[in-house]
């Protein structure tokens, strides 16, 4: 299938970073102005998951990969219903979809949804920029007429900061909706919608899992009135130091000792409830390749990551907590950020990283099923 | 858990001489692994017969055995150092195959050696089609996807015939068993091409198997490098994308890393199966890679093959990723697991993770097909091409366009002016991939191809043909635009076009575009291959140029030299010029230089990021130098560029380089033209008084009629400014002079003929030597065993000379030292004498280095590629000798009389290429080089010496059996003596009646066999090339004739290539032979380590 959209863009468009950096590039997608945190990913495969993934909410993107939008744009791959960044930068964006599930072009479907893009910059510059002084507020501007530098530059020094945003509640679902069992059910989940990605309760739904996905202010009688046989708290944007509500739930499903699982935010939230803290990380990890070693076993998984905020809890001990013990059970060798907790005394446990992999690859799968086994030894 | 403390000794098996499908990356592999093994503190054994190669610098093993790669030999070294395990996995398939045929003899079980990196199960569930397809099964039943194309595997020819209707039909591919590069595999569209490729390939498997499969000729084509440790950790490294679809070898194709046209859930896919396939082969510490077909259709997906071991695109992955495969390989192989081992580049992540690029990496390959006119140039799943260029860019029109200014051959580049051509015509011509259909394509999208006209014809992914038009956009808006504003420069250059290419475009000279350029401020930035895309700071400072914003260039303080490479492999300029710029980088550094390296060649040691203090993977074109060279003047002090050592390539930038203010050092371009010139050299001579054989040159028929009439016949012509005899040929009569003059595209009024006398009969002789301005180091002369007319490249050669007495070295010294210092040389310098009637003549000089100099070096224990680099920059020969880098008296013309003798053997690729109908080409050596590699036999005489050089490059030289003997009329005389040599050591002769008459007469008895030309005998008494095809001859001369009976030749040789019997074509190989064969017979052929014969030499010495 090839959609063509040759003859890209030569509206020029402007991106500019709250500490005054500015590259000048030409408008991607939607024209006009968006605002948000510059962060880098470095994956080089599934910018559709990614532009779609909940959890970049109000975030703009910058791809390290200068190619994007080879493959188009099809109707399997998205992980929600919507692009959720806010803005999006790349080097070089495709003028023709080349792949044979591909129903339109990338550019075409960033121009549908409004998201402001920019093209042609220097996106390794811009990337070690933010590595050097961590990610930051950024706006892009595009058009014939743009404003002059130092307005932009206040317009965007107006935007409020990652740090402190409690963002859950804009972009999980508001009603429950269920995700049946794939073939024989075995197990009835409530899945907390924090900012759930569409192939989370898909890897579960294919383990014998119904889900059933709540809005992120569900009560602790909401789960239970699905009479769930384990709990899962997802992934999604924001400061997990806001997150007091999904921290106060979690705590009420670990006094009744129900199966517990998270992922990423749901990690945070496991940590925060268990007592530790949490803090923002100057740059975050977003990629597909990062190294995470699952300290039970020794061995190492490549994962795929989209956190910019860590639990704090220590490496080398058994920690006490209200819960029993706890202790870190995977952690990143790139830089020893804790990428997973779990209780020792009752079951539950969490990631910070993203086992259903998508995008991604799939080697953490296996945590899915570690989850299914917490579920089984409770029924026995 | 750390290293195993088991292993105290390895022994590393290199892949042996540069052959089509096995080349210098597994130098760069095999160098890596043995310098991280010895880092280890193990005791390192390398046994590799290539002289040219890093690895067999004796300071890279402990042990370091230039000796035939066979078990035989093999099994001699592990009886003589024992050591306790065997790496087989980094020297390509050779060394994987006599790993195995050791394990099968008994031998590493006899000897209580361990293989590690693999093991044998894994490697031959790996190798064997038919274990390989249980595997891919396997892994279905696992995951649920991944299967292997329909295929049947065949033993025999009616297995052969019958399987095509298991498959539904033709075309089907045939794929022989264990060999290498995909050699002998091929499309078949009809019982007849089947017979031929499907015989041939019975033949060269060494399992007598090929396998046959459904065609998914036009699929997609991907690879992934994976790698895995003994806690089963697996990473994939490097995802490859083939612009060229399936049908054409994945060595021969244009490559991209990573991987353009998948989606995120399509390489997962990929991915997965890789994965488990390398846990179901059980590699289990090491590298494999693995292929994959795509339907563009529906996504299908096929697993083509893997490779237990690392591999070519392994060492492509290395360079594109900055993720070194091989030493990681080695690292596992004793013992570290994947997260134990760091990120060389970041210093801070471990190695268990996978590289993510935030660039585009293109690598093209460079073809040879002029050296053999008549070889079929289509593209098929059999390797041809002899050498590749990568590139890196920003983005894919970037990349593409370096790469293919890389190949640094005329008509590489994209072309934007004059006629395109008819566009059916050109549709048509791309629908077959040859070397260049890149080019094609692009002139039928300059004639009014649609994408969908160019992808109709040649299957290429939809996404890189709207590339294509997008360069070809850029061109039509570089020719329209009113003039050169910084806008469309910037554009243009973001998308990889060249100063040259825009010249053309614009009708300027490139000088000009350069200068607008830079007045205009438009100049590339150089960006770090990092691994993981800036994510975390990289400390290797490894390096391409972009036309973006920012520059990573860090100032330095301490001086730098800047050493040029030499660029794609090809015939005439290998990997030893690699071997002369990694020791310049060595040697430098060690004197307190801040080395930069600049090559563009992935298979190679020098761009290896830890080889110079600064690696540019750049193309060698002036443009792409001048930058390299600002960006360096404006990080520090530049001393120098070297440009003596890459080859041809470097030298012919070094007067540009001079006139733009670029500090070339060493040999002054100056010099460099008094060598080169036909009349500046001729002065040269002149003045001191030396002879060079009677020549003139000349523009036409007549011309060239009237020299060669004065100055007799036979005349060797040859087209000036040219590389490797490119085009030259002995003539013996008028009627071929004025047919080649005819043919000739190259000859000019600019371009001469330049027409020499032919020395017959003549000795040729090769001097490499040193010159400081004062004083001559002799490095070494070496005595070729082919008369003079073969290119010296092709030609096996002795060192210390065999025949050649103290008078003679001592006028070669005379002459060599009055031609340096009339030329002006500083730093290496190569010459060709031919000795004729006692009379010296000078054939010609090159004043660099030359592809002799790894190999004299080797011979005599003397690093001259370091001390030329030394002399560039101002060291005496005096100050290198009181140094140590030379040795403190004497020099390679007064080696001790029981120096080792050594002798250098060329290895011809004739198996590779066939004609359109489907047969070999001709084998006969000539004034025009056409070997792709090397080998050296090192012994303490001359007879031993040959016949390990022979086992190196073609398989040992029988010791018994029978030998074909047919010679041109003026060779009969010289063949008496050895033909009864080889009847006393017990050989049947056999001979064409002409040869068997003049035996005869001489008390010889040899059987009379039937000529190709006279048919099978009336009671089925079968011709020579039957008797050749059936394996009932073990050695073969044939010597060609001047004129006629040359197709009986043809066929002979041919068919001596296909059955891989030894044939010597020239009188005088016949002679070496025979001394080797003799030296077999006598047994007792020992072993001995480059060290060993160091220390030797170095008693003699003092």
């Amino acid at each position: 299938m090839t959609t063509s959209t040759r003859g890209t863009s030569k509206v020029p468009a402007v991106l500019v970073l709250e500490d005054g950096r500015i590259f000048r590039g030409r408008a991607y997608g939607a024209v006009g102005e968006t605002f948000g945190e510059a962060v880098f990913s470095t994956g080089m495969t599934g910018y559709q998951e990614t532009l779609t993934d909940p959890s970049y909410h109000r975030q703009v993107v910058v791809m390290t990969s200068p190619h994007v939008g080879n493959t188009g744009v099809n109707d399997e791959d998205p992980e929600s219903g919507r692009i959720w960044v806010s803005g999006y930068v790349v080097r070089d964006p495709a003028r023709v979809s080349s792949n044979w599930r591909a129903r339109r072009s990338l550019d075409e479907e960033l121009r549908d949804q409004g998201v402001v893009g920019i093209s042609g910059v220097d996106t390794r510059a811009l990337t070690r920029h933010l590595r050097e002084s961590g990610a930051m507020r950024v706006g892009i501007f595009s058009g014939s007429a743009l404003p002059d530098e130092g307005t932009m530059l206040a317009e965007v020094r107006q935007q409020p900061e990652m740090k402190g945003a409690d963002l859950s509640a804009e972009v999980a679902t508001k009603e429950t909706y269920v995700v049946p069992a794939i073939g024989t059910k075995k197990f009835t989940v409530a899945a907390i919608d924090l900012g759930i990605k569409g192939m989370t309760p898909h890897r579960m739904a294919e383990r014998g899992i119904e889900v059933h996905v709540l809005p992120a202010t569900a009560t602790v009688e909401d789960v239970y009135a699905v009479a769930p046989d384990g709990v899962f708290f997802s992934n999604g944007p924001g400061d997990p130091a806001t997150a007091d509500g999904p921290v106060a739930l979690m705590q009420a499903v670990l006094e009744r000792r129900t199966p517990l699982f998270g992922i990423c935010f749901g990690n945070q939230i496991l940590g925060r409830a268990l007592g530790f803290g949490t803090y923002k990380l100057k740059y975050g990890h977003r990629g597909i390749n990062q190294p995470v070693q699952d300290r039970t076993t020794g061995k190492v998984e490549i994962t795929a990551h989209n956190h910019g905020f860590a639990v704090d809890a220590p490496l080398d001990q058994v920690s006490e907590t209200p819960f029993g013990r706890a202790e870190v059970s995977h952690v990143c060798l790139n830089d020893n950020v804790v990428e997973g907790l779990q209780l020792l005394d009752q079951p539950a446990f969490s990631v910070q990283y993203h086992p259903e992999a998508a995008a991604g690859p799939h080697d953490a799968a296996y945590l899915f099923d570690r989850f299914v086994s917490l579920m089984e030894a409770e029924r026995a | 858990m750390p290293k195993r403390t088991d292993i105290q000794s390895v022994l590393v098996i290199g892949s042996g001489p540069i052959v089509i499908g096995q080349a210098a990356e597994f130098d760069y592999s095999g160098t890596q692994a043995c310098r991280i093994l010895k880092a280890e503190g193990l005791r390192v054994i390398l046994v590799n017969s290539n002289p040219a190669t890093i690895m067999t610098d004796p300071e890279i093993a402990d042990a370091t055995y230039v000796e035939p790669i066979t078990p035989e030999f093999v099994e001699k070294i592990i009886a003589k150092e024992r050591p306790d395990a065997l790496l087989p996995t980094l020297g390509g398939q050779t060394a994987l195959n006599t790993a195995i045929s050791m394990h099968e003899q008994g031998v590493l079980e006899k000897y209580g050696v361990e293989l590690i990196g693999a093991n044998v199960e894994a490697i031959n569930k790996g190798e064997d089609r038919d274990l390989f397809k249980g595997v891919v099964e396997a892994v279905k039943a696992k995951i649920g996807y991944g299967e292997s194309a329909r295929s049947v595997i065949c033993h025999s020819m009616d297995d052969v015939i019958k399987g095509v209707d298991t498959l539904g039909g033709y075309p089907v591919v045939v794929r022989p068993s264990f060999t290498m590069g995909g050699a002998g595999s091929g499309f078949a569209h009809d019982e007849e091409e089947l017979r031929r490729i499907a015989g041939q390939g019975l033949t060269l498997s060494p399992t007598t198997e090929v396998l046959l499969e459904e065609s998914i000729l036009g699929w997609k084509e991907y690879e992934l490098e994976l790698m895995r440790d003994k806690n089963d950790n697996v990473v994939v490294v490097c995802s490859i994308e083939n612009f060229d679809p399936m049908g054409v070898h994945t060595g021969d194709s244009i490559t991209v890393a990573p991987a353009m046209t998948l989606t995120d859930r399509e390489y997962q896919r990929l991915r997965d199966i890789g994965i488990a396939i390398i846990r179901e082969v059980g590699v289990d510490t090491g590298g494999c890679n693995i292929q994959f077909a795509i339907d563009p259709v529906d996504g299908r997906i096929i697993v083509i093959e893997m490779n237990p071991r690392v591999s070519r695109s392994s060492a492509l992955a290395s360079k594109a990723t900055g993720f070194p495969i091989a030493k990681i390989a080695a690292r596992l192989a004793v013992g570290y697991t994947l997260d134990e081992i760091p990120n060389d580049i970041t210093e801070k992540t471990p190695a268990s993770f996978e590289p993510t690029l935030d660039y585009v990496v293109v690598k093209a390959p460079r073809f040879a097909f002029e050296k053999f006119p008549s070889a079929d140039s289509t593209l098929t799943t059999t390797m041809k091409s002899v050498g590749e260029a990568m590139a890196i860019g920003r983005n894919f029109t970037e990349a593409l366009q370096k790469a293919l200014r890389s190949l640094e051959k005329k008509g590489s580049q994209f072309t934007f002016v004059g006629e395109p051509g008819d566009k059916a015509e050109l549709l048509r011509d791309a629908v077959r991939p040859t070397d260049g259909r890149i080019n094609t394509v692009m002139q039928a999208i300059r004639a009014g191809a649609t994408p969908e006209e160019v992808f109709d014809a040649t299957r290429i992914d939809p996404w890189f043909v709207d590339q294509l038009f997008l360069i070809k956009e850029i061109a039509d808006e570089l020719g329209a635009a009113d003039k050169l504003n910084p806008e469309i420069l910037a554009e243009a250059k973001r998308h990889g076009f060249s100063d040259a290419q825009i010249a053309e475009i614009r009708g300027l000279r490139e000088d000009v575009v350069r200068e607008v350029r830079h007045a205009l401020g438009v100049r590339p930035v150089y960006k770090t291959v990092d691994t993981c895309a800036a994510e975390f700071a990289a400390k290797t400072p490894y390096f391409y140029s972009s036309y973006d914003e920012e520059t990573e260039v860090a100032p330095r303080t301490k001086p730098a030299v800047i050493i040029l490479g030499s660029g794609p492999n090809r015939i005439g300029q290998g990997i030893e010029f690699d071997y002369s710029c990694v020791h310049a980088s060595f040697a430098l550094s060690d004197a307190g230089y801040e080395t930069v390296m600049v090559n563009c060649n992935p298979e190679t040691v020098s761009t290896d990021y830890d080889t110079s203090d600064r690696l540019y993977f750049e193309p060698l074109t002036l443009e792409d130098v001048l930058e390299i060279v600002h960006a360096e003047t404006l990080a520090g002090p530049v001393a120098g560029v070297v440009v003596q050592l890459g080859g041809q390539t470097p030298l012919g930038l070094s007067q540009a380089l001079k006139d733009n203010g670029v500090p070339v050092v060493g040999t002054s371009p100056e010099a460099i033209h008094a060598a080169e010139d036909r009349g500046a050299f001729g002065q040269v001579l002149a003045d001191a008084g030396l002879p060079a054989p009677k020549h003139g040159t000349a523009t036409t028929f007549a011309g060239a009629k009237a020299i060669a009439d004065e100055i007799g016949y036979p005349v060797l012509v040859r087209p000036s400014y040219v590389l490797g005899g490119r085009g030259m040929e002995i003539v013996y009569d008028e009627t071929r002079l004025e047919s080649y003059i005819a043919e000739s595209t190259e000859i000019s009024p600019t371009r001469p003929v330049l027409v020499d006398r032919f020395l017959d009969d003549a000795i040729e002789i090769d001097v490499d030597a040193l010159y400081d301005g004062h004083e001559l180091y002799l490095g070494g002369v070496m005595e070729h065993i082919e008369e003079a007319g073969i290119h010296s490249g092709d030609s096996a050669c002795a060192l210390p000379p065999i025949t050649l007495g103290g008078f003679d070295i001592k006028r070669l010294r005379a002459s060599t030292e009055a031609i340096a210092k009339g030329v002006g040389v500083r730093g290496l310098i190569n010459i060709q004498f031919a000795m004729a009637g006692d009379i010296l003549y000078v054939l010609e000089a090159n004043p660099r280095a030359s592809r002799t100099v790894p190999f004299t070096s080797k011979a005599t224990a003397v690093p001259l590629a370091k001390a030329a680099a030394r002399i560039s920059l101002g060291a005496t020969i005096a100050e290198l000798r009181a140094e140590g880098l030379l040795p403190k008296t004497g020099d390679g013309g007064t080696l001790p009389l029981d120096a080792p003798i050594s002798v250098k053997e060329a290895v011809m690729p004739w198996s590779r290429f066939r004609d359109v109908h489907g047969r070999g080409v001709d084998t006969v050596l000539g004034p025009e080089m056409r070997s792709t590699g090397e080998v050296m036999g090192i012994d303490a005489v001359f007879g031993t010496a040959y016949a390990k050089s022979q086992a190196g490059a073609y398989g040992p030289l029988p010791t018994k059996g029978r030998a074909f003997i047919s010679v041109a009329n003026r060779d009969k005389r010289s063949m008496i003596f050895p033909a009864r040599e080889l009847v006393a050591h017990g050989f049947e002769l056999l001979a064409t009646s002409g040869t068997a008459e003049v035996l005869k007469r001489n008390g010889i008895n040899a059987t009379i066999v039937r000529k190709l030309s006279e048919g099978e005998g009336p009671n089925g008494e079968k011709t020579i090339v039957q008797l050749i095809h059936d394996g009932q001859v073990d050695l073969i001369v044939n010597t060609p004739y001047g004129t006629g009976g040359r197709l009986d030749g043809y066929e002979i040789r041919t068919a001596a290539v296909a059955r891989s019997v030894p044939c010597l074509t020239t009188v005088q190989a016949l002679a070496a032979a025979v001394q080797g064969i003799d030296a077999l017979n006598r047994g007792d052929v020992g072993v001995r380590s480059l060290q060993e014969h160091a220390e030797h030499l170095t008693a003699a010495r003092d």
